[in-house]
């Protein structure tokens, strides 16, 4: 199994507080694979270090055996590394047909595509993909107008348009109505098996997250605590001081 | 699918053809009309369509006029000494020897002015917001003082454009089409640019440019390329309002920061930014409202203007077009469906009947 995203004893600090300190790990190809740990631990903080958001103070990233700690957000996104984000951002004056058009890959654009034509085949595709989150009788809607949880489909099905190899999601289910929340679970595992991304998942809901994931890393302080398959995280004793604040 | 020619489209049109003939004693005030609906057009390319509030454009007029004369006068003359004069050399200038100089001025004033933008882009375009703003501010006024100092060009004194070879009649026909072709032609073609990739990629930026950029759009290409677009016509329009008034100094000429400079912000506005039209409409009653003003509240023009912005910018900031959108989506190509209602339950039936 070849890693997709390889994390070696990655560090940032922010003044005096070390959101990361040290952090190895490691994604999979192919696979799910799920962050957890309290609120505070640096879940956030490592994902925008992995997509370019903010330089690291010291340590490696390496995409597809390619270093891109020094790359800014763009480059690594066109390079096929997606993220959401925790807080929905989608393009809330266009509408979800405009949102996912604007999102398909300019992975390979020339300067002279900027002026290019959407093909039919684009909109149809979606419009497929709108249908894939339940968002098709939406799609002429401006999306500022939908609800927060079907902002966050339509950042999904957006991420989907992208075509990335790696997608990371920044608590998916956050503010999902519960009953939505097993769709959009079967959802992710659909973009996994059939789309073939794969997925690096922030989740704070352990139902979630051990219904999803194929591996479970937790943080906690700044500090990887333990990594292991989804049943072993939720009787490690350690992950569950963490949560209950036995620290 | 967007018809090729609208209704409104084929009237502004047709008033530009014959209003020349039939306004006969305003065509000055209408070739002016038609510089303010370039300058609108063009400034809601940054300002309406990508979010950039730019109060710089201004400074892209300034250069393609002093671009514009300086070639039309080193064409056939020493620019120095011409302008050392202080506009009081009187090279003659023959018929085609303007001809050249104007054809040329225009040519090279909008290259030279898409170049710097886009060379300023990389400059400007890592603010944001009223940073954005206030820093293409700076730009204008700082190029309007180099000149100001720069002796070469004629310094604050100016330089006296060639002169109109034939009767001041034809030339104010001339700079009528040519100002209606450019205005139109600026039109056309951001209507054009708005309906391919490039529109909904600068709407993206301007809705949400971090998120756009998490999504590997080539941000800075599209800022870059929008900020020259609206140079190379600004640039032209530069040249054409130079040879039109015969005249050029840096302050109140080349460089009206606060006349023309806001006006274009202030057109947009009040047409409604953002929207195909409103820069149109807006520039149209602007100038309408002003030249008013200025006839019959003489004294009182600048208040008149100041309570249209100020009473524009709190009560009604969506502006006119952006308004009628707001009422009738479905005259804008917006069509709005009752069965597209936000509630869950009710779309997900209708989305298992109209998928299956």
């Amino acid at each position: 199994m070849t890693n997709i995203i390889e994390v070696s004893s990655v560090s940032k600090s922010f003044g005096g507080v070390v959101a990361n300190h040290q952090i190895s790990l490691n994604v999979p190809e192919g696979q799910i694979t799920g962050l957890i740990g309290p609120n505070g631990s640096g879940k956030t903080t490592l994902f925008n270090s992995i997509v370019g958001y903010h330089p690291i103070d010291e340590g490696s990233i390496k995409f597809e055996g390619k270093e891109i700690s020094k790359l800014v957000v763009q480059e690594i996104a066109r390079l096929g590394m997606l993220r959401t984000f925790q807080q929905t951002r989608i393009y809330s004056n266009m509408n979800c047909i405009q949102n996912m058009l604007t999102s398909v890959p300019q992975r390979n654009a020339s300067f002279f595509d900027m002026f290019k034509k959407y093909p039919p085949e684009l909109t149809d595709k979606a419009e497929h993909l709108l249908e894939f989150v339940g968002l098709y009788q939406k799609r002429k809607l401006h999306s500022g107008d939908l609800s927060f949880g079907q902002q966050k489909l339509l950042e999904f099905a957006m991420a989907l348009m992208n075509e990335p190899k790696v997608l990371l999601l920044d608590e998916p289910t956050a503010g999902i109505n519960p009953t939505l929340i097993n769709g959009l679970i079967d959802r992710l595992k659909k973009a996994n098996t059939e789309f073939g991304i794969t997925l690096f998942v922030i989740e704070h809901n352990m139902r979630v997250v051990m219904n999803l994931a194929d591996n479970v890393y937790c943080l906690a302080h700044g500090e990887m605590l333990a990594h292991g398959k989804p049943d072993e995280i939720q009787n490690d004793q350690n992950v569950i001081d963490a949560y209950l604040g036995a620290h | 699918m967007r018809k090729k020619f609208s209704l409104p489209l084929v009237g502004l049109i047709l008033f530009g053809f014959i209003s020349p003939f039939v306004f006969t004693n305003y065509i000055s005030q209408i070739t002016l009309l038609w510089l303010m609906v370039l300058f609108a057009v063009t400034w809601d390319i940054l300002g309406g369509q990508m979010g950039y509030n730019s109060l710089g454009n201004i400074t892209f007029f300034g250069i393609g006029m002093y671009v514009s004369a300086v070639f039309q006068i080193s064409l056939f003359a020493d620019v120095g000494q011409y302008t050392a004069a202080f506009g009081g050399d009187n090279t003659p200038f023959t018929d085609a020897q303007y001809f050249q100089g104007l054809i040329g001025g225009m040519a090279l004033a909008a290259i030279s002015c898409a170049i710097i933008a886009a060379l300023l882009g990389r400059m400007f375009f890592g603010l944001r917001g009223a940073y954005f703003a206030i820093g293409t501010l700076g730009l204008a006024l700082a190029v309007s003082e180099i000149i100001a100092t720069w002796d070469w060009v004629g310094g604050g004194s100016g330089i006296s454009m060639p002169v109109f070879p034939y009767e001041a009649d034809q030339k104010s026909q001339m700079f009528y089409w040519l100002t209606f072709v450019l205005a139109i032609s600026a039109f056309l073609f951001v209507r054009w640019l708005y309906s391919t990739r490039f529109g909904l990629a600068i709407n993206s930026i301007r809705d949400d440019e971090d998120k756009a950029e998490a999504m590997g759009v080539h941000t800075f290409r599209h800022k870059a390329a929008a900020w020259t677009i609206a140079a190379f016509f600004l640039g032209i329009s530069g040249a054409l309002f130079g040879n039109m008034s015969g005249f050029i100094e840096p302050l109140e000429v080349a460089f009206p920061t606060i006349t023309f400079g806001i006006f274009m912000v202030a057109m947009c506005l009040l047409g409604g930014k953002g929207t195909l039209w409103g820069p149109v409409v807006g520039a149209i009653l602007f100038h309408v409202i002003k030249e008013t003003t200025w006839t019959y509240l003489l004294g009182w023009q600048w208040i008149a203007l100041g309570v249209i912005i100020v009473v524009n910018v709190v009560f009604f900031q969506q502006g006119i077009v952006g308004w009628m959108q707001e009422k009738w989506p479905e005259k804008f190509g917006i069509d709005v469906d009752d069965s597209m209602s936000i509630e869950p339950a009710k779309a997900a039936t209708s989305a298992v009947k109209d998928n299956g």
